[in-house]
């Protein structure tokens, strides 16, 4: 929320000032290249992990591990990659009311298959 | 909209270069364009999901013949490249164009030797006669024929998604190069991470759900 009011800072100097400089405040987040990797580790990591899952015969729950598994590795992308941890407020729920979409297409294809 | 838009004022009444920009609104329009391919594929997902549902003998013989190694190989390249990319990002915060611009060929590079990867996949599968009317798909079940169709199209569209992300990381290199993205100027660097990023989560979701299936 600080974030907001940031921007809106941002654009009363911008608007005053012909400096470029202001325009860093935006970008304010610089994150250590350390973390990145420790990331990109665990993604690697857990690939091994679905990897060596799929061969072991655990019937039907090979697909819900992997589903797990592959949902884990994505909010590691979107959170740190995509720097949702940054984002506003605003872009968090543009991207909850889209995943919420997305399961509701999913609970009602398979509620009418299951059923019938 | 003309608030918004980009608007540069060179050497004429301003006299210092001042450019209006909305990197808030850029990031916004990115993300709504991406939520647009979520639901492309998203779409394709679910029909993957409610045929196998269907046919899941079929979709399991299918995948028997998958080179899982070679997906797992292309799953290791695609997160690197995300890293590269997120790397650049970081290094061009930082003023580093140099190394921005090392990390983005590193991207480029891996995402050429995923699509190789992919070449000589589709051919191993063509050449074995798996293709529309090829001799193969013929003495097929319809769950194996789904997952071949379902297959193709799916790590077809992805493939055509990793070649667009390139050329787009193509111009955000060249725009780097002229310092029109600077360390604090590159929502155009940013955005062109998000599209790489999304490719990567789509094939995140693929490789499991197409090589292995046991």
């Amino acid at each position: 929320m600080s974030e907001q009011t940031q921007t809106g800072e941002l654009a009363a100097t911008q608007a005053q000032s012909a400096h470029g400089d202001e325009h860093a405040a935006g970008h304010g987040h610089t994150v250590s290249y350390g973390t990145y990797f420790m990331v990109w580790l665990g993604l690697v990591a857990l690939t091994a992990v679905t990897v060596t899952v799929a061969g072991i015969h655990l019937g039907s729950l090979t697909l819900i591990t992997a589903m797990l598994i592959a949902a884990v590795k994505t909010t590691l992308v979107g959170y740190h990659f995509m720097h949702i941890k940054y984002d506003n407020a605003i872009i968090k729920v543009f991207i909850l009311v889209c995943l919420v979409i997305f399961l509701t297409f999913w609970i009602l294809t398979f509620s009418d298959l299951s059923f019938r | 909209m003309t608030e918004h838009s980009e608007v540069m004022h060179q050497g004429e009444s301003h006299g210092a270069a001042h450019v209006h920009r909305d990197d808030e609104g850029s990031k916004m329009a990115m993300w709504l364009f991406l939520f647009t391919e979520l639901l492309l594929f998203g779409g394709l997902f679910l029909l993957y999901g409610a045929y196998r549902f269907q046919y899941a003998d079929g979709f399991k013989v299918a995948a028997a013949d998958m080179n899982s190694f070679i997906g797992a190989v292309n799953t290791i390249i695609l997160l690197t490249s995300s890293l590269s990319v997120a790397l650049s990002i970081a290094a061009m915060q930082r003023s580093q164009k140099k190394l921005a611009l090392g990390m983005l060929w590193f991207t480029i590079l891996c995402g050429i030797a995923f699509l190789i990867n992919k070449y000589f996949e589709w051919s191993h599968e063509i050449h074995n006669g798996i293709y529309p009317g090829g001799p193969a798909l013929e003495n097929m079940s319809n769950g194996e024929v789904l997952y071949f169709g379902l297959y193709y199209v799916m790590t077809g569209l992805h493939g055509l998604h990793v070649i667009i992300g390139l050329i787009f990381i193509g111009f955000v290199m060249v725009f780097i190069s002229r310092d029109k993205i600077t360390s604090t100027n590159f929502q155009k660097l940013e955005n062109a991470g998000l599209y790489w990023h999304l490719v990567d989560v789509i094939w995140i979701f693929l490789f499991p759900l197409f090589y292995l299936l046991h």
